[in-house]
Protein backbone atom coordinates (compact mmCIF):
# COMPACT_ATOMS: atom_id res chain seq x y z
CA UNK A 1 0.00 0.00 0.00
CA UNK A 2 1.07 3.95 -0.76
CA UNK A 3 2.41 6.06 1.87
CA UNK A 4 -0.52 8.44 1.90
CA UNK A 5 -3.56 5.36 2.43
CA UNK A 6 -1.68 5.19 5.81
CA UNK A 7 -2.37 8.09 8.12
CA UNK A 8 -1.69 6.16 10.85
CA UNK A 9 2.43 6.61 10.11
CA UNK A 10 2.46 9.58 7.97
CA UNK A 11 0.46 11.63 10.75
CA UNK A 12 2.86 11.18 13.12
CA UNK A 13 6.25 11.13 11.20
CA UNK A 14 5.14 14.57 9.75
CA UNK A 15 4.29 15.72 13.27
CA UNK A 16 7.36 14.90 14.48
CA UNK A 17 9.79 16.23 11.22
CA UNK A 18 7.86 19.50 11.18
CA UNK A 19 8.41 19.79 15.26
CA UNK A 20 12.54 19.06 14.44
CA UNK A 21 12.16 21.25 11.94
CA UNK A 22 10.88 23.93 13.66
CA UNK A 23 13.42 23.75 16.03
CA UNK A 24 16.40 24.12 13.76
CA UNK A 25 14.82 26.94 11.92
CA UNK A 26 14.51 28.69 15.25
CA UNK A 27 17.88 28.51 15.92
CA UNK A 28 17.16 28.41 19.64
CA UNK A 29 19.63 27.05 21.88
CA UNK A 30 17.30 26.58 25.07
CA UNK A 31 14.25 24.85 22.81
CA UNK A 32 16.84 22.64 21.40
CA UNK A 33 17.42 21.30 24.85
CA UNK A 34 14.15 21.03 25.86
CA UNK A 35 13.40 19.15 22.56
CA UNK A 36 16.60 17.02 22.82
CA UNK A 37 14.94 15.66 26.34
CA UNK A 38 11.71 15.43 25.00
CA UNK A 39 12.45 13.35 22.03
CA UNK A 40 15.04 11.28 23.85
CA UNK A 41 12.60 10.22 25.93
CA UNK A 42 10.37 9.76 23.13
CA UNK A 43 12.57 7.19 21.35
CA UNK A 44 13.03 5.15 24.43
CA UNK A 45 9.11 4.99 24.86
CA UNK A 46 8.79 4.09 21.52
CA UNK A 47 11.77 1.60 21.28
CA UNK A 48 10.46 0.12 24.66
CA UNK A 49 6.87 -0.45 23.30
CA UNK A 50 7.71 -2.92 20.88
CA UNK A 51 8.67 -5.08 23.81
CA UNK A 52 5.84 -4.18 26.14
CA UNK A 53 3.20 -2.70 23.97
CA UNK A 54 3.39 -5.31 21.35
CA UNK A 55 4.58 -8.95 22.82
CA UNK A 56 3.55 -7.92 26.60
CA UNK A 57 7.01 -8.03 28.04
CA UNK A 58 7.41 -5.32 30.76
CA UNK A 59 10.93 -4.47 30.92
CA UNK A 60 11.45 -2.31 34.12
CA UNK A 61 15.34 -2.28 33.69
CA UNK A 62 15.44 -1.05 30.23
CA UNK A 63 17.45 1.70 30.79
CA UNK A 64 20.37 -0.85 30.30
CA UNK A 65 20.15 -0.75 26.29
CA UNK A 66 20.58 3.35 27.14
CA UNK A 67 23.58 2.30 29.60
CA UNK A 68 25.59 -0.01 27.55
CA UNK A 69 25.22 1.26 23.94
CA UNK A 70 25.69 5.19 25.97
CA UNK A 71 29.22 4.00 27.19
CA UNK A 72 30.32 1.85 24.22
CA UNK A 73 29.61 4.96 22.06
CA UNK A 74 31.51 7.08 24.21
CA UNK A 75 33.79 5.05 24.48
CA UNK A 76 34.75 4.67 20.76
CA UNK A 77 33.75 8.71 20.21
CA UNK A 78 36.31 9.38 23.22
CA UNK A 79 38.96 6.87 23.53
CA UNK A 80 38.83 5.70 19.64
CA UNK A 81 38.22 8.91 17.61
CA UNK A 82 35.04 7.60 15.93
CA UNK A 83 32.86 10.00 14.50
CA UNK A 84 29.33 10.29 16.33
CA UNK A 85 27.00 8.30 13.33
CA UNK A 86 29.24 5.49 13.49
CA UNK A 87 29.62 5.75 17.24
CA UNK A 88 25.85 5.96 18.01
CA UNK A 89 24.97 2.77 15.03
CA UNK A 90 27.60 0.45 17.14
CA UNK A 91 26.38 1.38 20.57
CA UNK A 92 23.01 0.84 19.42
CA UNK A 93 24.46 -2.90 17.53
CA UNK A 94 26.17 -3.42 20.86
CA UNK A 95 23.01 -3.01 22.86
CA UNK A 96 21.18 -4.68 20.50
CA UNK A 97 23.62 -7.95 20.66
CA UNK A 98 23.41 -7.79 24.07
CA UNK A 99 19.86 -7.79 24.42
CA UNK A 100 20.06 -11.04 21.57
CA UNK A 101 22.01 -13.09 24.20
CA UNK A 102 20.00 -12.06 27.14
CA UNK A 103 16.45 -12.74 25.79
CA UNK A 104 17.73 -16.00 25.18
CA UNK A 105 17.94 -16.39 29.15
CA UNK A 106 15.61 -13.92 30.26
CA UNK A 107 12.63 -14.74 27.74
CA UNK A 108 12.24 -18.16 28.92
CA UNK A 109 10.49 -16.06 32.38
CA UNK A 110 6.62 -14.85 31.72
CA UNK A 111 5.50 -11.97 33.86
CA UNK A 112 7.09 -10.39 37.20
CA UNK A 113 9.65 -12.85 36.84
CA UNK A 114 10.89 -11.50 33.78
CA UNK A 115 10.20 -7.97 35.37
CA UNK A 116 11.81 -8.68 38.24
CA UNK A 117 15.19 -9.82 36.04
CA UNK A 118 15.53 -7.08 33.91
CA UNK A 119 15.82 -4.56 37.26
CA UNK A 120 18.46 -7.49 37.96
CA UNK A 121 19.98 -7.33 34.51
CA UNK A 122 20.27 -3.73 35.15
CA UNK A 123 21.82 -2.94 38.31
CA UNK A 124 24.20 -6.12 37.54
CA UNK A 125 25.51 -4.17 34.26
CA UNK A 126 25.79 -0.83 36.55
CA UNK A 127 28.05 -3.02 38.93
CA UNK A 128 29.95 -4.24 36.24
CA UNK A 129 30.48 -1.01 34.49
CA UNK A 130 31.56 0.91 37.82
CA UNK A 131 34.50 -2.15 38.03
CA UNK A 132 35.48 -1.93 34.36
CA UNK A 133 38.47 -0.12 33.62
CA UNK A 134 38.80 0.75 29.69
CA UNK A 135 35.26 2.35 30.73
CA UNK A 136 36.88 4.62 33.60
CA UNK A 137 35.60 2.24 36.15
CA UNK A 138 33.59 3.92 38.69
CA UNK A 139 34.52 7.60 37.40
CA UNK A 140 33.32 7.52 33.75
CA UNK A 141 34.35 8.59 30.92
CA UNK A 142 34.94 12.25 29.54
CA UNK A 143 36.06 14.07 26.55
CA UNK A 144 37.99 17.97 26.74
CA UNK A 145 35.95 21.10 25.76
CA UNK A 146 38.56 20.88 22.99
CA UNK A 147 37.46 17.69 21.56
CA UNK A 148 33.93 19.49 20.25
CA UNK A 149 36.73 21.82 17.85
CA UNK A 150 36.75 18.72 15.70
CA UNK A 151 33.11 19.23 14.92
CA UNK A 152 33.20 22.91 14.11
CA UNK A 153 32.90 24.11 18.17
CA UNK A 154 30.61 22.71 20.88
CA UNK A 155 27.56 25.06 19.22
CA UNK A 156 28.07 22.64 16.03
CA UNK A 157 28.13 19.63 18.18
CA UNK A 158 25.17 20.48 19.81
CA UNK A 159 23.08 21.13 16.87
CA UNK A 160 24.54 17.96 15.33
CA UNK A 161 23.88 15.42 18.33
CA UNK A 162 19.85 17.14 17.85
CA UNK A 163 19.92 16.58 14.00
CA UNK A 164 20.98 12.97 14.58
CA UNK A 165 18.46 12.02 17.51
CA UNK A 166 15.42 13.82 15.16
CA UNK A 167 16.61 11.43 12.64
CA UNK A 168 16.34 8.60 14.88
CA UNK A 169 12.82 9.26 16.64
CA UNK A 170 11.97 9.35 12.95
CA UNK A 171 13.39 5.93 12.00
CA UNK A 172 11.85 4.59 15.31
CA UNK A 173 8.15 6.05 14.27
CA UNK A 174 8.71 3.90 11.05
CA UNK A 175 10.10 0.50 12.42
CA UNK A 176 7.23 1.10 15.04
CA UNK A 177 4.91 1.32 12.48
CA UNK A 178 6.36 -1.34 10.35
CA UNK A 179 6.33 -4.31 13.10
CA UNK A 180 2.82 -3.53 14.12
CA UNK A 181 1.61 -3.95 10.40
CA UNK A 182 3.74 -7.21 10.02
CA UNK A 183 3.16 -10.58 9.52
CA UNK A 184 5.80 -10.53 12.31
CA UNK A 185 4.04 -7.77 14.46
CA UNK A 186 0.61 -9.80 14.04
CA UNK A 187 3.13 -12.32 16.29
CA UNK A 188 4.25 -10.60 18.65
CA UNK A 189 0.46 -9.17 19.65
CA UNK A 190 -0.31 -12.98 19.36
CA UNK A 191 2.17 -13.39 21.71
CA UNK A 192 1.00 -10.90 23.93
CA UNK A 193 -2.78 -12.03 24.09
CA UNK A 194 -2.21 -15.72 25.27
CA UNK A 195 1.73 -16.95 24.41
CA UNK A 196 0.81 -20.94 24.62
CA UNK A 197 -2.12 -20.65 22.34
CA UNK A 198 0.18 -18.42 20.12
CA UNK A 199 2.62 -22.13 19.80
CA UNK A 200 -0.07 -24.28 19.20
CA UNK A 201 -1.01 -21.65 16.35
CA UNK A 202 2.81 -21.70 14.65
CA UNK A 203 3.93 -18.80 16.15
CA UNK A 204 7.66 -19.54 16.65
CA UNK A 205 7.26 -17.34 19.78
CA UNK A 206 11.12 -17.90 21.24
CA UNK A 207 12.27 -16.53 18.10
CA UNK A 208 10.09 -13.81 17.89
CA UNK A 209 10.51 -12.38 21.26
CA UNK A 210 14.05 -12.39 21.03
CA UNK A 211 14.07 -9.99 17.82
CA UNK A 212 11.43 -7.87 19.34
CA UNK A 213 13.87 -7.61 22.49
CA UNK A 214 17.00 -6.81 19.95
CA UNK A 215 14.75 -3.99 17.92
CA UNK A 216 14.10 -2.74 21.65
CA UNK A 217 17.33 -2.39 22.55
CA UNK A 218 18.80 -0.92 19.62
CA UNK A 219 17.46 2.55 19.71
CA UNK A 220 18.41 3.25 23.65
CA UNK A 221 21.68 2.36 22.39
CA UNK A 222 21.83 4.32 19.95
CA UNK A 223 20.03 7.91 22.36
CA UNK A 224 22.21 6.94 24.72
CA UNK A 225 25.92 7.39 22.54
CA UNK A 226 23.84 11.03 21.43
CA UNK A 227 22.95 12.09 24.84
CA UNK A 228 26.23 11.11 26.53
CA UNK A 229 28.12 12.97 23.41
CA UNK A 230 26.00 15.74 23.99
CA UNK A 231 26.95 15.97 27.97
CA UNK A 232 30.99 15.42 27.49
CA UNK A 233 31.15 12.35 29.99
CA UNK A 234 29.63 9.82 31.00
CA UNK A 235 29.38 7.45 34.39
CA UNK A 236 27.41 4.63 35.32
CA UNK A 237 25.13 6.53 38.00
CA UNK A 238 24.16 8.33 34.80
CA UNK A 239 23.71 5.65 32.76
CA UNK A 240 21.83 2.78 34.34
CA UNK A 241 18.97 5.23 36.35
CA UNK A 242 16.65 2.67 36.87
CA UNK A 243 13.95 5.41 37.60
CA UNK A 244 14.32 6.44 34.20
CA UNK A 245 13.60 3.33 32.96
CA UNK A 246 10.37 3.08 35.29
CA UNK A 247 9.63 6.74 34.12
CA UNK A 248 9.56 5.49 30.15
CA UNK A 249 7.03 3.01 31.54
CA UNK A 250 4.61 5.29 32.65
CA UNK A 251 4.58 7.18 29.34
CA UNK A 252 3.90 4.43 27.58
CA UNK A 253 0.69 3.30 29.76
CA UNK A 254 -0.40 7.41 29.69
CA UNK A 255 0.43 7.21 25.87
CA UNK A 256 -0.92 4.17 25.35
CA UNK A 257 0.42 0.88 24.68
CA UNK A 258 0.70 -1.29 22.01
CA UNK A 259 0.13 2.44 19.59
CA UNK A 260 2.53 4.05 17.30
CA UNK A 261 1.85 7.58 18.50
CA UNK A 262 0.89 6.40 22.04
CA UNK A 263 4.45 6.68 23.41
CA UNK A 264 5.51 9.78 21.30
CA UNK A 265 2.91 11.83 23.07
CA UNK A 266 2.76 10.08 26.28
CA UNK A 267 6.69 11.12 26.24
CA UNK A 268 5.79 14.38 25.62
CA UNK A 269 3.08 14.62 28.18
CA UNK A 270 4.77 13.23 31.48
CA UNK A 271 7.72 15.49 30.75
CA UNK A 272 5.79 18.62 30.09
CA UNK A 273 4.03 17.85 33.31
CA UNK A 274 7.07 16.78 35.01
CA UNK A 275 9.06 20.02 33.82
CA UNK A 276 6.07 22.09 35.46
CA UNK A 277 6.25 20.12 38.46
CA UNK A 278 9.86 20.68 38.73
CA UNK A 279 9.95 24.18 38.36
CA UNK A 280 6.53 24.41 40.66
CA UNK A 281 7.61 25.87 44.31
CA UNK A 282 4.86 23.54 45.95
CA UNK A 283 5.72 20.37 44.26
CA UNK A 284 9.08 20.24 43.14
CA UNK A 285 10.16 17.32 45.74
CA UNK A 286 6.98 15.32 45.07
CA UNK A 287 7.48 14.62 40.90
CA UNK A 288 8.03 11.25 40.87
CA UNK A 289 5.46 10.53 44.05
CA UNK A 290 3.05 12.44 41.09
CA UNK A 291 4.25 10.03 38.49
CA UNK A 292 3.68 7.40 41.05
CA UNK A 293 -0.35 8.74 40.89
CA UNK A 294 -0.91 9.04 37.33
CA UNK A 295 0.60 5.67 36.46
CA UNK A 296 -1.98 4.16 39.01
CA UNK A 297 -4.50 6.27 37.81
CA UNK A 298 -4.14 5.11 34.44
CA UNK A 299 -3.96 1.16 35.27
CA UNK A 300 -7.51 1.94 37.32
CA UNK A 301 -9.43 4.07 35.08
CA UNK A 302 -7.92 4.28 30.98
CA UNK A 303 -5.73 1.04 31.02
CA UNK A 304 -5.50 1.65 27.35
CA UNK A 305 -3.68 5.03 27.58
CA UNK A 306 -4.80 8.30 25.81
CA UNK A 307 -4.56 7.28 22.45
CA UNK A 308 -5.90 3.71 23.28
CA UNK A 309 -8.86 5.07 24.81
CA UNK A 310 -9.68 7.52 21.73
CA UNK A 311 -9.40 4.51 19.43
CA UNK A 312 -11.88 2.69 21.23
CA UNK A 313 -13.91 5.83 22.15
CA UNK A 314 -14.28 6.57 18.06
CA UNK A 315 -14.21 4.02 15.89
CA UNK A 316 -13.70 6.86 12.84
CA UNK A 317 -10.68 7.63 14.24
CA UNK A 318 -8.82 4.01 14.36
CA UNK A 319 -7.21 4.73 10.54
CA UNK A 320 -6.00 7.97 11.85
CA UNK A 321 -4.45 7.16 15.18
CA UNK A 322 -2.14 3.97 14.96
CA UNK B 1 -1.81 -42.96 7.11
CA UNK B 2 -1.98 -39.67 8.28
CA UNK B 3 -1.60 -40.05 11.79
CA UNK B 4 0.59 -43.08 13.58
CA UNK B 5 0.39 -42.88 17.25
CA UNK B 6 3.10 -45.64 18.54
CA UNK B 7 3.38 -46.85 22.33
CA UNK B 8 3.34 -43.47 24.00
CA UNK B 9 3.58 -43.06 27.59
CA UNK B 10 3.79 -39.88 29.53
CA UNK B 11 3.88 -39.84 33.45
CA UNK B 12 2.88 -36.74 35.41
CA UNK B 13 5.20 -37.62 38.44
CA UNK B 14 3.47 -40.81 39.83
CA UNK B 15 0.25 -40.54 37.60
CA UNK B 16 0.65 -42.63 34.29
CA UNK B 17 -1.03 -40.15 31.96
CA UNK B 18 -0.65 -42.48 28.90
CA UNK B 19 0.05 -46.34 29.10
CA UNK B 20 1.34 -47.20 26.16
CA UNK B 21 -1.39 -45.90 23.76
CA UNK B 22 -1.05 -47.15 19.86
CA UNK B 23 -3.54 -46.51 16.89
CA UNK B 24 -3.53 -45.14 13.26
CA UNK B 25 -5.92 -42.87 11.52
CA UNK B 26 -6.09 -42.55 7.68
CA UNK B 27 -6.94 -39.59 5.92
CA UNK B 28 -9.72 -38.17 5.82
CA UNK B 29 -11.96 -39.93 8.54
CA UNK B 30 -13.13 -38.28 11.69
CA UNK B 31 -12.18 -40.00 14.74
CA UNK B 32 -13.98 -39.21 18.02
CA UNK B 33 -11.86 -39.64 21.16
CA UNK B 34 -14.25 -40.49 24.64
CA UNK B 35 -13.74 -41.51 27.81
CA UNK B 36 -14.46 -40.84 31.35
CA UNK B 37 -12.60 -37.22 33.00
CA UNK B 38 -9.31 -37.50 33.52
CA UNK B 39 -8.93 -40.52 31.05
CA UNK B 40 -6.23 -38.75 29.37
CA UNK B 41 -7.69 -37.59 26.27
CA UNK B 42 -6.41 -33.70 26.48
CA UNK B 43 -3.01 -35.08 27.53
CA UNK B 44 -3.05 -37.26 24.10
CA UNK B 45 -3.51 -33.96 22.21
CA UNK B 46 -1.20 -31.93 23.97
CA UNK B 47 1.30 -34.88 23.18
CA UNK B 48 0.43 -34.97 19.29
CA UNK B 49 0.84 -31.55 18.73
CA UNK B 50 3.72 -31.10 21.03
CA UNK B 51 2.59 -29.49 24.06
CA UNK B 52 4.61 -31.85 25.68
CA UNK B 53 6.90 -34.48 25.00
CA UNK B 54 6.50 -38.44 25.32
CA UNK B 55 8.18 -40.30 27.79
CA UNK B 56 7.66 -43.35 25.75
CA UNK B 57 6.91 -43.72 22.20
CA UNK B 58 6.87 -41.67 18.57
CA UNK B 59 4.13 -39.40 16.63
CA UNK B 60 4.58 -39.74 13.36
CA UNK B 61 2.77 -36.96 10.87
CA UNK B 62 2.43 -37.75 6.99
CA UNK B 63 5.14 -39.98 7.53
CA UNK B 64 7.41 -37.63 9.09
CA UNK B 65 8.63 -38.32 12.64
CA UNK B 66 7.14 -35.29 14.72
CA UNK B 67 8.13 -36.73 18.46
CA UNK B 68 9.01 -33.99 20.54
CA UNK B 69 9.58 -30.78 18.15
CA UNK B 70 7.95 -28.14 19.41
CA UNK B 71 3.96 -27.01 18.88
CA UNK B 72 5.06 -24.46 16.58
CA UNK B 73 7.19 -26.78 14.55
CA UNK B 74 4.07 -29.34 14.16
CA UNK B 75 1.80 -26.52 13.37
CA UNK B 76 3.72 -25.61 10.11
CA UNK B 77 3.78 -29.52 9.76
CA UNK B 78 -0.31 -29.54 9.12
CA UNK B 79 -1.66 -29.63 13.01
CA UNK B 80 -4.19 -27.35 14.33
CA UNK B 81 -5.68 -27.98 17.87
CA UNK B 82 -8.56 -26.26 19.72
CA UNK B 83 -8.97 -25.65 23.57
CA UNK B 84 -11.53 -27.18 25.13
CA UNK B 85 -11.21 -23.64 27.42
CA UNK B 86 -11.30 -21.29 24.92
CA UNK B 87 -8.34 -18.75 24.13
CA UNK B 88 -8.95 -16.11 22.34
CA UNK B 89 -6.54 -13.44 21.70
CA UNK B 90 -9.13 -10.88 23.48
CA UNK B 91 -7.65 -7.47 22.60
CA UNK B 92 -7.47 -8.62 18.79
CA UNK B 93 -10.16 -8.37 16.19
CA UNK B 94 -11.97 -11.59 15.28
CA UNK B 95 -10.20 -11.46 12.21
CA UNK B 96 -7.05 -10.71 13.51
CA UNK B 97 -7.06 -13.72 15.49
CA UNK B 98 -8.33 -16.02 12.90
CA UNK B 99 -5.19 -14.10 10.73
CA UNK B 100 -2.68 -15.49 13.21
CA UNK B 101 -3.89 -19.00 12.49
CA UNK B 102 -3.57 -18.27 8.68
CA UNK B 103 -0.58 -16.47 8.38
CA UNK B 104 1.60 -19.06 11.49
CA UNK B 105 -0.30 -22.36 9.48
CA UNK B 106 0.49 -25.11 7.32
CA UNK B 107 1.33 -22.29 4.56
CA UNK B 108 3.02 -18.77 6.03
CA UNK B 109 1.00 -16.75 4.41
CA UNK B 110 1.23 -13.20 3.82
CA UNK B 111 -0.71 -10.61 5.99
CA UNK B 112 -2.63 -10.25 2.44
CA UNK B 113 -3.05 -13.65 1.61
CA UNK B 114 -4.09 -14.44 5.43
CA UNK B 115 -6.65 -12.20 5.77
CA UNK B 116 -8.58 -13.24 2.43
CA UNK B 117 -8.27 -17.03 4.07
CA UNK B 118 -9.29 -15.21 7.14
CA UNK B 119 -12.56 -14.05 5.52
CA UNK B 120 -13.52 -17.30 3.96
CA UNK B 121 -13.26 -19.29 6.92
CA UNK B 122 -15.05 -16.95 9.06
CA UNK B 123 -17.49 -16.70 6.26
CA UNK B 124 -17.64 -20.68 6.82
CA UNK B 125 -18.29 -20.34 9.74
CA UNK B 126 -20.47 -17.67 10.46
CA UNK B 127 -18.74 -15.39 12.18
CA UNK B 128 -18.26 -12.59 8.91
CA UNK B 129 -20.24 -10.28 10.56
CA UNK B 130 -18.35 -9.95 13.84
CA UNK B 131 -14.91 -9.64 11.90
CA UNK B 132 -13.80 -5.95 13.50
CA UNK B 133 -14.78 -6.71 16.76
CA UNK B 134 -12.24 -7.56 20.09
CA UNK B 135 -12.25 -11.15 20.25
CA UNK B 136 -13.21 -10.83 23.96
CA UNK B 137 -16.56 -8.90 23.57
CA UNK B 138 -18.09 -12.06 21.65
CA UNK B 139 -20.15 -14.78 23.56
CA UNK B 140 -19.45 -18.07 24.37
CA UNK B 141 -21.02 -20.21 21.25
CA UNK B 142 -19.06 -17.88 19.13
CA UNK B 143 -15.80 -17.78 20.94
CA UNK B 144 -15.61 -22.01 20.15
CA UNK B 145 -16.64 -20.98 16.54
CA UNK B 146 -13.49 -18.46 16.34
CA UNK B 147 -11.62 -21.56 18.19
CA UNK B 148 -12.49 -23.49 15.20
CA UNK B 149 -12.28 -21.22 12.54
CA UNK B 150 -8.56 -19.94 14.02
CA UNK B 151 -7.93 -23.74 13.24
CA UNK B 152 -9.52 -23.94 10.07
CA UNK B 153 -7.58 -20.80 9.10
CA UNK B 154 -4.23 -23.16 9.38
CA UNK B 155 -5.50 -24.82 6.32
CA UNK B 156 -4.22 -28.15 8.49
CA UNK B 157 -3.88 -31.66 7.10
CA UNK B 158 -5.23 -33.07 10.81
CA UNK B 159 -7.26 -30.64 13.06
CA UNK B 160 -7.84 -31.94 16.98
CA UNK B 161 -10.98 -30.61 18.08
CA UNK B 162 -10.73 -30.74 22.29
CA UNK B 163 -14.71 -30.09 22.85
CA UNK B 164 -16.29 -28.03 20.83
CA UNK B 165 -19.30 -28.66 21.61
CA UNK B 166 -19.09 -28.03 25.26
CA UNK B 167 -21.18 -25.64 26.65
CA UNK B 168 -23.31 -25.38 23.44
CA UNK B 169 -27.42 -25.32 23.33
CA UNK B 170 -29.17 -27.78 21.07
CA UNK B 171 -29.45 -25.49 18.10
CA UNK B 172 -25.63 -24.53 18.70
CA UNK B 173 -24.37 -27.94 18.63
CA UNK B 174 -26.64 -29.14 15.46
CA UNK B 175 -24.90 -25.72 12.80
CA UNK B 176 -21.27 -26.56 14.82
CA UNK B 177 -21.88 -30.68 13.96
CA UNK B 178 -23.34 -29.18 10.30
CA UNK B 179 -19.91 -26.79 10.30
CA UNK B 180 -17.27 -29.52 11.00
CA UNK B 181 -18.39 -31.87 8.75
CA UNK B 182 -18.42 -29.51 6.01
CA UNK B 183 -14.67 -29.06 7.29
CA UNK B 184 -14.42 -33.13 6.98
CA UNK B 185 -15.46 -32.38 3.24
CA UNK B 186 -13.03 -30.32 2.64
CA UNK B 187 -10.28 -32.76 2.59
CA UNK B 188 -9.20 -32.43 6.55
CA UNK B 189 -8.81 -35.49 9.00
CA UNK B 190 -10.25 -34.48 12.43
CA UNK B 191 -9.80 -35.80 15.62
CA UNK B 192 -12.26 -34.74 18.16
CA UNK B 193 -12.87 -35.13 21.79
CA UNK B 194 -16.14 -34.90 23.39
CA UNK B 195 -18.63 -35.89 26.05
CA UNK B 196 -21.57 -34.95 24.17
CA UNK B 197 -21.87 -38.93 23.55
CA UNK B 198 -25.23 -38.39 20.86
CA UNK B 199 -23.56 -36.09 18.55
CA UNK B 200 -19.98 -37.84 18.98
CA UNK B 201 -21.82 -41.20 17.90
CA UNK B 202 -23.23 -39.20 15.26
CA UNK B 203 -20.29 -37.45 13.32
CA UNK B 204 -17.69 -39.99 14.25
CA UNK B 205 -17.00 -42.77 11.62
CA UNK B 206 -14.43 -44.22 14.44
CA UNK B 207 -14.43 -43.95 17.95
CA UNK B 208 -11.16 -44.48 20.42
CA UNK B 209 -12.03 -45.09 24.01
CA UNK B 210 -9.10 -43.99 26.44
CA UNK B 211 -9.85 -44.99 30.21
CA UNK B 212 -7.10 -44.45 32.78
CA UNK B 213 -4.29 -43.80 29.79
CA UNK B 214 -5.10 -46.62 28.02
CA UNK B 215 -7.31 -47.59 24.50
CA UNK B 216 -9.80 -50.28 26.09
CA UNK B 217 -11.79 -49.91 22.68
CA UNK B 218 -11.49 -48.68 19.03
CA UNK B 219 -13.76 -49.35 16.78
CA UNK B 220 -17.17 -47.79 14.82
CA UNK B 221 -19.60 -46.37 16.97
CA UNK B 222 -22.03 -49.12 17.16
CA UNK B 223 -19.16 -51.51 18.45
CA UNK B 224 -18.29 -49.38 21.12
CA UNK B 225 -21.46 -48.66 22.36
CA UNK B 226 -21.91 -52.23 22.87
CA UNK B 227 -18.62 -52.55 24.55
CA UNK B 228 -18.75 -54.01 27.78
CA UNK B 229 -15.46 -52.81 28.86
CA UNK B 230 -16.95 -49.62 27.42
CA UNK B 231 -19.80 -49.52 29.58
CA UNK B 232 -18.03 -50.17 32.70
CA UNK B 233 -15.81 -47.56 32.55
CA UNK B 234 -18.58 -44.73 32.18
CA UNK B 235 -20.97 -46.58 34.53
CA UNK B 236 -18.95 -49.26 36.46
CA UNK B 237 -19.31 -52.87 36.76
CA UNK B 238 -22.62 -53.79 34.75
CA UNK B 239 -23.14 -57.22 36.70
CA UNK B 240 -22.03 -55.51 39.98
CA UNK B 241 -25.51 -54.95 41.13
CA UNK B 242 -26.41 -58.41 39.90
CA UNK B 243 -23.74 -59.70 41.89
CA UNK B 244 -24.33 -58.13 44.79
CA UNK B 245 -28.47 -58.99 45.30
CA UNK B 246 -27.62 -62.29 44.82
CA UNK B 247 -25.24 -61.70 47.77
Amino acid sequence: MTLWRRPGLWIPLILVFLWGLLILVSGLDSMREVTFTLMMFATLAASLNILLGYTGYVSFGHIVFFGLGGYTGFYLLSQRGWPLSLAAVSGGLLSAAVAGLLGLAVLRLRGAYFALATIGINEAARAFISNFSPFGGATGLFVNFSYYQSYGGAGRALWLTFISLWLTILLVTVVSYGVKHSRFGLGLMAIREDEDAALVMGVKAPQAKTIAFVISAFFPGIVGTLYFFKNGNVEPGDAFQLHMSIETLVMIMLGGQGTVSGPLLGAVTYQGLRGYLLTSPLFKSLHLAIAGLVLLLIVLFLPAGAIGWLRQRFQGLRRFLE
Amino acid sequence: MILEVKDVTKLFGGLQALNHVSFTLPEGQILGLIGPNGAGKTTLFNVINGVFPPDQGRVTLRGEDITGLPPYEVARRGLARTYQVVRPLADLTVLENVMVGSCFGRHCYSLHQAAQVAREVLQQVGLVRHSALPAGSLNVAEKKRLELARAVAAQPYLLLLDEVLAGLNPSEIAAMLDTIRRIRDTGVTIIMIEHVMQAVMNISERILVLDYGQIIADGSPQEVANNLAVIEAYLGDPKLAARLLTG
